[in-house]
């Protein structure tokens, strides 16, 4: 064996560790494509699209469930009462301050469009139950208001309104 | 040498845990420590590489298991699913599906190189016998991931092989039966062989360790076929072995990575792509590439029973080698004639492979006769003989004397490539005498060919519009949806576009909250509705032959390109036959069958439909579809349009796979690169 100099120290260093290196980032990249494959697939997606939901058959004081990406949405058509209770509160005494007017369309205040996943652990609550003319989730007793806020019960969020718009008087768009 | 473990942790808690559980130490004799001979090539490379594959294949497996559905109706649907939908579902089910395929090969390569330098010879035996058993493994393994994405293929192959156990006296068809589950094969089936697809690798990677801890009791053989007697013989395996390994690996992986990202259906049938059906059988029944020596064996012999025993002993035969081959040199370098007759067994195998292939009728047949007897005689009568008369020449001394006297090697490769072509020009002489007179579709030139291909957009666009406004008329579409026009590397459309297109569709839906089926506008997750409610009613309306779905159409017509073309055909990434065969059956059609042909009632005559005589009358016309685009409206290009229209409904994902292909090609190729000159330095101071 001849002596080895440093330059050709370095050099071979050099090869190593371009040579792990390279080793190293193809690994990484192998494994983007396992992991990727665990999202939603394309079909998946596509059917997560928005829904049309006519109004129309849903009385004063009634709520239906339609499912939007596998989510219950509850669309409500709320009472004077309901409504009005909602906004004699006071905003800064909820866990989770929001206003009625905040969750509702403009000039549709009497539809109220949530979805009807409790924010504690997911449950779904029911409606038209419990001490505030809202929601009461069975699972661990949280209590949502006639406006879908958090009043009292371990859930720390008020009830999430969904993306919607009134393509009519009497039918929304969710998505 | 091997002897205790010389591993001494340094840090406190691996010393800890090494005095409850040497596993450090373990590893370390193994993988670090261990002593591999100095001069083995690189055929002793695919020890390392069957075990990435067999990692691959669990990988890729268990990810394709998350999304597969093993259900006799939905089993089919859901891996068309997992390659169109699920993201880089494509590539996870073609390394899957290529995988098994490298996976044999590498076995193969494995288990030659063993018969070469008599890696089974004492004491390596019980060796030898684990590895029959891992292949044993395999093939079952093999068999039954085939069957599960439920094409005619799947099933016809499974009704044959679990039939082979019928061949047996008195039990057999309360065998098969058990198998079945069922009074044929059916969802039971199905299910079964998913369970045990997916317990199986596991068996293997259990017996793979039985056969490394069998390997690092014995040591490994080497090509010189002489133990190593000093240090000098041997270098440790990290880095020496590790390195080489991780090369040798490296190639191989490029290998790969050309079936999978250029030609993923090469090495598959196209009957594969059309789903199972119980009531018809396909015109040939050809199992994998990698069972097809053993399907040869199978046919050569005129008696069930006898064929199945054949067949099984063909493989079993191995196990007892050990015994059958008792000469003492080990490696055929220094055995002149067994050399010779190992060449012409590799010779004799790729024979019956390609035989196993072939129809089975006329010379065929004779051919098969006389290869299967050369397979038992090469084991059964001549290795034992051999072993008694023949004079080895002498052996070296040493490993180290073999490194120093290098030669040969390079013969040996001349040798094969000599014996190769020679069977190669045999095979070419045979074939093209046999050849057919049968019509072949002409081979067209299009835009998605080769390595750089793309979809023409426009001509896609003109392909779905001839669909539209003809074929759809009969013909379903059933896996293609609205939304997948708006998708990367299609026709191009914009999802405005193809909203508006799905809307103008009908789609029936419901139940409403009255029960009642109703109509709405289609949407983009709507897939093209089809033109009959079921697979009766189309049959009624076109004369008794149901139109097929022509989704995967173009992947699953095919035709034979015959030898050697079709090794060809890898090389170039042919991958085209089902366009071809489709551009050339729309233009197939002729007024005036031939005198001596007798067209049966209500079918036409097309030279290019297997048989001629087709159901479906000449759909297309010149001027039947208006063009906006300039392009000839002429029978000719609405013939291709539709085709290429096609290849992207069967291969949607097609440009993905060729652009990501691509820059994995370079990226394998540098890491090769690097590693070869890193696997230089370090050898530079063992030799
Ligand atoms: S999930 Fe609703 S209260 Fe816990």
């Amino acid at each position: 064996m001849t002596t080895s100099t440093s330059a050709e120290h370095s050099r071979r260093d050099f090869l190593y560790v371009a040579t792990g290196a390279v080793a190293a980032v193809g690994t990484v990249a192998a494994i983007w494509p396992l992991v990727s494959q665990m999202n939603p697939d394309a079909s998946t997606i596509a059917a997560g699209a928005p829904i049309e939901v006519d109004l129309a058959p849903i009385a004063e004081g009634q709520a239906i469930k339609v499912f939007w990406r596998s989510k219950p949405i509850y669309i409500m058509n709320r009472t004077k009462k309901q409504i009005e209770e909602a906004r004699a509160v006071a905003v800064s005494s909820l866990p989770d301050p929001q206003s009625d007017q905040a969750r509702v369309k403009e000039g549709h205040d009497q539809w109220l469009v949530v979805i009807g996943i409790c924010t504690h652990l997911g449950c779904i609550p029911i409606a038209h139950e419990g001490s505030y003319d809202g929601f009461f989730c069975p699972c661990h007793g949280s209590q949502y208001d006639s406006s879908g806020r958090i009043r009292q019960g371990p859930a720390p969020a008020n009830l999430a309104v969904p993306p919607y718009s009134f393509a009519s008087d009497t039918r929304i768009k969710i998505g | 040498m091997s002897g205790p473990s010389q591993y001494q942790p340094q840090n406190a808690v691996l010393k800890w845990v090494e005095r409850r559980l040497p596993i450090g130490g373990l590893i370390h004799s193994s993988f670090i420590g261990y002593p591999t001979p100095r001069n083995l090539n690189y055929w002793w490379t695919f020890g390392a590489i069957l075990s990435m594959m067999l990692g691959v294949q669990i990988v890729t497996g268990i990810i394709l298991a998350m999304h597969y559905t093993p259900h006799a109706d939905l089993a089919f649907k859901s891996v068309e699913a997992i390659v169109r939908d699920v993201n880089y579902g494509w590539l996870l089910r073609y390394l899957h599906s290529n995988g098994a395929s490298m996976f044999f090969i590498a076995v193969y390569i494995h288990m030659f190189r063993g018969l070469y330098y008599g890696s089974y010879k004492e004491p390596r035996e019980v060796l030898w016998i684990l590895g029959v058993i891992i292949y044993l493994l395999m093939m079952a393994t093999g068999f039954m991931g085939y069957v599960l994405p439920w094409g005619q293929m799947s099933f016809w192959g499974a009704t044959v092989i679990t039939n082979l156990f019928s061949a047996i006296p008195y039990v057999g068809d309360s065998i098969v039966t058990l198998l079945w589950g069922g009074y044929a094969v059916g969802n039971p089936t199905l299910n079964r062989f998913f369970s045990l697809h997916y317990l199986l690798p596991f068996v293997i990677a259990g017996v793979v360790v039985l056969h490394v801890w069998a390997l690092h009791v014995v040591g490994q053989n080497n090509p010189a076929g002489v133990e190593p007697q000093t240090e000098k013989d041997t270098v440790p395996f990290t880095p020496y072995a590790t390195i080489k390994d991780s090369f040798g690996m490296t190639c191989f992986l490029v290998f790969f990575a050309w079936f999978v990202f250029y030609t993923p259906n090469y090495l598959g049938d196209p009957d594969n792509y059309i789903p199972a059906n119980p009531g018809v059988t396909p015109a040939e029944i050809v199992p994998e590439w990698y069972y097809l020596p053993f399907y040869a064996i199978l046919r050569s012999i005129p008696n069930k029973l006898a064929g199945v025993v054949a067949m099984f002993s063909a493989i079993l035969v191995l196990a007892f080698l050990p015994w059958l081959d008792g000469a003492k040199v080990r490696s055929a370098r220094y055995r002149p004639l067994a050399r010779q007759f190992f060449w012409i067994f590799v010779v004799v195998c790729l024979g019956l492979g390609y035989l196993g292939s072939k129809p089975p009728q006329g010379i065929y047949v004779v051919a098969g006769r006389i290869l299967t007897a050369y397979y038992f005689f090469h084991f059964l009568i001549l290795l034992p003989i051999l072993s008694r008369v023949e004079k080895a020449r002498p052996v070296p001394n040493s490993i180290a004397d073999d490194v120093l006297g290098k030669a040969g090697a390079l013969k040996a490769v001349g040798s094969a490539i000599v014996v190769l072509a020679a069977a190669g020009l045999l095979l070419i002489g045979g074939v093209s005498q046999s050849r057919a007179e049968e019509e072949t579709p002409p081979t067209l030139s299009w835009s998605f060919a080769g390595p750089f291909g793309k979809f023409d957009q426009g001509q896609i666009q003109r392909g779905l519009k001839v669909y539209k406004e003809v074929c759809s008329n009969c013909h379903s579409l059933n896996y293609i949806a609205f939304r997948n026009l708006a998708d990367a590397g299609g026709p191009g459309y914009s999802e405005e576009q193809a909203a508006a297109l799905a809307s103008t569709y009908k789609i029936k839906d419901g139940p409403n909250e009255t029960g009642d089926m109703f109509e709405r506008p289609g949407r983009p997750a709507d897939y093209f509705p089809a033109p009959f409610a079921n697979e009766q009613q189309a049959r009624v309306a076109n004369g008794g032959a149901a139109p097929p779905d022509l989704s995967l159409m173009a992947k699953a017509r095919g035709y034979d390109r015959g030898f050697p073309t079709f090794i060809f055909d890898l090389v170039t990434q042919f991958q085209e036959k089902g366009p071809n065969y489709i551009a050339a059956l729309l233009q197939g059609f002729e007024e005036n069958p031939p005198a001596d042909f007798k067209l049966p009632d209500g079918s036409y005559y097309n030279k290019y439909f297997p048989g001629h005589s087709i159901k479906m009358p000449k759909p297309l016309s010149d001027g039947q579809v208006t063009y906006d685009d300039g392009a000839p409206q002429t029978v000719q290009q609405y013939a291709a349009d539709v085709a290429a229209f096609l290849m992207w409904t069967a291969e949607p994902k097609l440009e993905a796979r060729k652009k990501l292909g691509l820059q994995v090609m370079i990226f394998l190729i540098i890491l090769a690169g690097l590693l070869y000159f890193t696997k230089k330095k370090v050898w530079a101071d063992a030799h």
